[in-house]
């Protein structure tokens, strides 16, 4: 075991824990947030570097501070070692320019893009960025390129986190996409426009944190905080079953994963399950899923939400006690079940 | 004179031949290291030389060998890093072309050492003839029973292979270099692990430059105490420079470590003074990304203290009015010289030999080079230049690898030291339209 301090909370955790593991078992405000880490992918992590941290303490053993900021997705604790994230004014501003960098090129199409509304680079924007670019270039585009009828890839979104890289390395054999020439005009591509077809290549949208790899599906379909996420699962072969299933009114307009509060998938799920699987009768439905109240995606949940809670304030604070989860979708706070 | 260990037969004809080169003392090291010497030995002998890494970082060899893990029964490997691609650096080709033996006995020594069955030579692609010279040098090792099985009959075995790059600045940086030796993207790699732990294949792997492996061999033959007796204080031995730029005499030079900056530039043993009898203006000391420096700081500390040529001397006073001797591509600047431009055409390099793995470096030298390009061609502004150092302050230690500080320092250092000149182009841009003119109002700014 190893005990670590970050912003002034003290943890003991296993050895070989990474500071963002260990700062995410602490949990709230002091997770820093990560681009391209995913707990289920082995070796992701250490490219978009908002996760970075300053170690104040390295260890016990060497209290020296490490001289710059770190990793904090890729560096595992010492004993004794203390970290700031929040409380650093410092690093809060690297991490401001990192955010500036990400969205540099970025063409900022949120109104048209599909992943809007849970887009990781909006929230991250949100909470670490600044208002006003200063970039005062054209932003470079990317060629478009088909890479098969499931995935629609929009490479001018993608913020290389190689996440979908190891999607296609760890879960299916022979990969067919990667990043193909290097830095500014580094991109996600098929080798001479090839196609993805492998069974449990559409969990590259479930890990793509941005618009950049959406269900073609789903294209253009609905803003997602117009549709309702409901848990269901069915007895699949390929994989696990366990599913979300989006409505909006009786239609299911998309099928993903389920994710955790990071955003991660909580088990793989395949394509048949992903892109074929539309009907309601094809599930077993097990109730709404759980939304994060900061989510947009529960906002409209909230528009009955808010007059409901003028007209029973002490009703709706027992029942919806402050910071705990909203069970979206529910009965008649659900503007799709009112309606009907 | 400085005494010369590296290049003291390269006026001998034919030198890169194998008989010449043993004719004149070629491979008497290595005979001695395998015949006498044990591994241990050599490691103490290269620990007592203070012999640092001759790449850039100074990394202290000894030390970087004592790090490698040994494993019962896991294969080590030692890679020889010769992707000089430091704009300004041209050393390693000049002693790889001239004397590739003192290249391949420093290779079998060193592996001796660390227990290496199997060592790699990764060269840029652009040096694809020095690839064939080495080439040739191998295959002349390997008649003779230098390289291969039961080496000089020491019952040592040894293959050494030549591998061309594809001509890519990121892949000198030691686990890019193995991560493209391995056939993969050259990408740098995530530290730890370290690849003195887990390098080529996962297996312990040491990566020295050129010249620090070439100089293995004098430390074997004349003893490390003896090597470290040259140079001052902890830059012991002596250094190649690749002096380029203003100069009357470019070239490379193996100099003593301690020889003044000064003397250096000025005396005809090295660079024979500014060329048509102008004035220092700068000198970028170690290859384009180390800090430039201004001329009266170059040759003078800021304490007033001469400054020479080691490692400590020219990063006193740290990056606020110090530099670095990095790879020794010593490149040096008239009173002629735009530093603006010289700046844009730095980071137009930076920007192209980016490997786009991580966002800081990616986004951000490519920032730099547009700003520095507007600033250029006379549409700048102020905050351009606020801007630019605040940029560069958001790459400089934010990235996987070194290469974003080396797209950060020179624009901070730029900055630093020649704010007027970036002024000078930002807020009368049309006088630097007219060359002539801007050269009227620099000389009547200065008077």
């Amino acid at each position: 075991m190893a005990k670590v301090t970050i912003d002034g909370i003290t943890i003991d955790v296993p050895d070989g824990t990474t500071i963002l593991n260990a700062a995410r078992m602490i949990g709230g405000e002091i997770v820093p947030p990560a681009m391209c880490y995913y707990s289920k992918l082995k070796t992701s992590g250490g490219y978009c570097r908002t996760c970075i941290v300053k170690v104040t303490k390295g260890s016990e053993k060497d209290p020296r501070p490490m001289p710059k900021p770190v990793a904090s997705c890729r560096t595992t604790v010492m004993d004794g070692m203390e970290v700031q994230n929040i409380t650093s004014p410092d690093l809060l501003e690297a991490r401001a320019g990192v955010v500036e960098f990400l969205l540099l090129n970025h063409p900022l199409d949120c109104p048209v893009c599909d992943q809007a509304g849970e887009c990781h680079l909006q929230d991250l924007a949100y909470n670490n960025g600044k208002a006003e670019t200063r970039y005062a270039f054209p932003r470079r585009e990317f060629e478009r390129r088909d890479i098969g009828n499931n995935v629609q890839l929009h490479m001018n979104r993608c913020i290389l986190c190689y996440r979908c890289v190891k999607v296609a390395d760890q879960l299916t054999d022979g990969r067919v996409h990667g990043v193909i020439n290097r830095g500014e005009v580094a991109e996600i591509s098929t080798y001479i426009d090839n196609v993805i077809e492998n069974e449990m290549s559409g969990n590259v949208i479930d890990v793509c944190p941005v618009g950049a790899l959406t269900d073609k599906t789903f294209r253009f379909k609905s803003r997602v905080w117009y549709t309702k996420p409901v848990d269901a699962h069915r007895d699949c072969d390929k994989c696990c079953g366990k599913v979300r299933l989006w409505y909006k009114g009786e239609e299911v307009l998309r099928v993903t994963a389920r994710k955790d509060q990071y955003g991660e998938v909580e088990d793989w799920i395949c394509n048949t399950c992903r892109f074929d699987k539309k009907e309601t009768s094809q599930w077993t439905i097990e109730g709404p899923s759980k939304i994060s109240r900061d989510s947009v995606i529960s906002a409209n949940h909230y528009e009955s939400l808010q007059s409901l809670r003028k007209a029973t304030k002490e009703q709706l604070a027992n029942a919806l006690p402050h910071g705990e989860k909203v069970q979206a979708g529910q009965g008649a706070l659900n503007p799709n079940n009112q309606k009907q | 004179m400085s005494r010369k260990l590296l290049l003291a037969n390269d006026h001998v004809e034919g030198i890169r031949r194998l008989d010449v080169y043993r004719k004149h003392g070629g491979y008497n090291a290595l005979e001695k290291a395998l015949k006498t010497m044990t591994p241990e030995q050599i490691v103490e002998e290269v620990k007592a030389s203070g012999l640092r890494g001759r790449g850039g970082a100074g990394f202290p060899t000894g030390m970087k060998w004592s790090f490698l893990a040994k494993p019962e029964g896991v294969a080590r490997y030692l890679v020889c890093n010769a992707d000089e691609s430091e704009p300004g650096t041209f050393k390693d080709r000049y002693l790889m072309e001239r004397i590739p033996h003192a290249l391949i006995e420093g290779m079998i020594a060193s592996s001796f050492a660390l227990g290496a069955r199997t060592s790699y030579i990764y060269i840029r692609g652009e040096y694809f003839y020095v690839a064939n010279i080495l080439e040739e040098a191998i295959a002349e090792a390997y008649e003779a029973g230098l390289l291969g099985k039961n080496i000089l009959n020491s019952g040592f075995d040894h293959d050494c292979y030549v591998q061309v790059g594809a001509g890519a600045y990121i892949c000198g940086e030691e686990t890019a270099l193995l991560e493209s030796l391995e056939g993969k993207r050259g990408n740098p790699r995530i530290k730890p692990p370290f690849p003195a732990i887990a390098g080529l294949y996962g297996c312990p792997t040491v990566v020295n430059n050129v010249e620090t492996i070439a100089a293995v061999v004098p430390i074997i033959q004349m003893t490390g105490a003896e090597y470290a007796k040259i140079g001052v204080g902890k830059s012991t031995g002596t250094k190649l420079i690749s002096a380029s730029g203003h100069i009357n005499k470019p070239g490379v030079y193996e100099i003593e470590l301690g020889v003044p900056v000064e003397e250096f530039i000025y005396s005809d043993a090295y660079c024979g003074g500014i060329r048509n009898g102008k004035q220092l203006k700068a000198v970028v000391a170690g290859g384009s990304s180390v800090p430039i420096l201004p001329a009266h700081l170059i040759l003078k500390t800021a304490s007033g203290e001469p400054r020479l040529m080691t490692y400590e001397s020219l990063s006193d006073g740290g990056f606020a009015t110090g530099t670095m001797l990095g790879s020794g591509g010593f490149i040096v600047m008239d009173e002629d010289t735009s530093i603006v431009k010289n700046l844009w055409n730095f980071s137009r390099f930076y920007h192209h030999e980016s490997c786009g793995q991580c966002s800081p470096c990616r986004e951000g030298t490519g920032w730099m080079e547009k700003i520095l390009h507007n600033i250029v061609e006379g549409h700048g502004t102020p905050e351009d230049v606020e801007l630019l150092w605040d940029i560069q302050g958001k790459i400089e230690g934010k990235t996987i690898c070194p290469l974003g500080d080396a797209a950060a320092w020179p624009v901070a250092s730029a900055i630093r030291h020649f704010k007027d000149e970036f002024m000078q182009y930002v807020t009368r841009p049309q006088s630097i339209k007219d060359v002539k003119h801007y050269y009227r109002v620099h000389q009547l700014a200065e008077a």
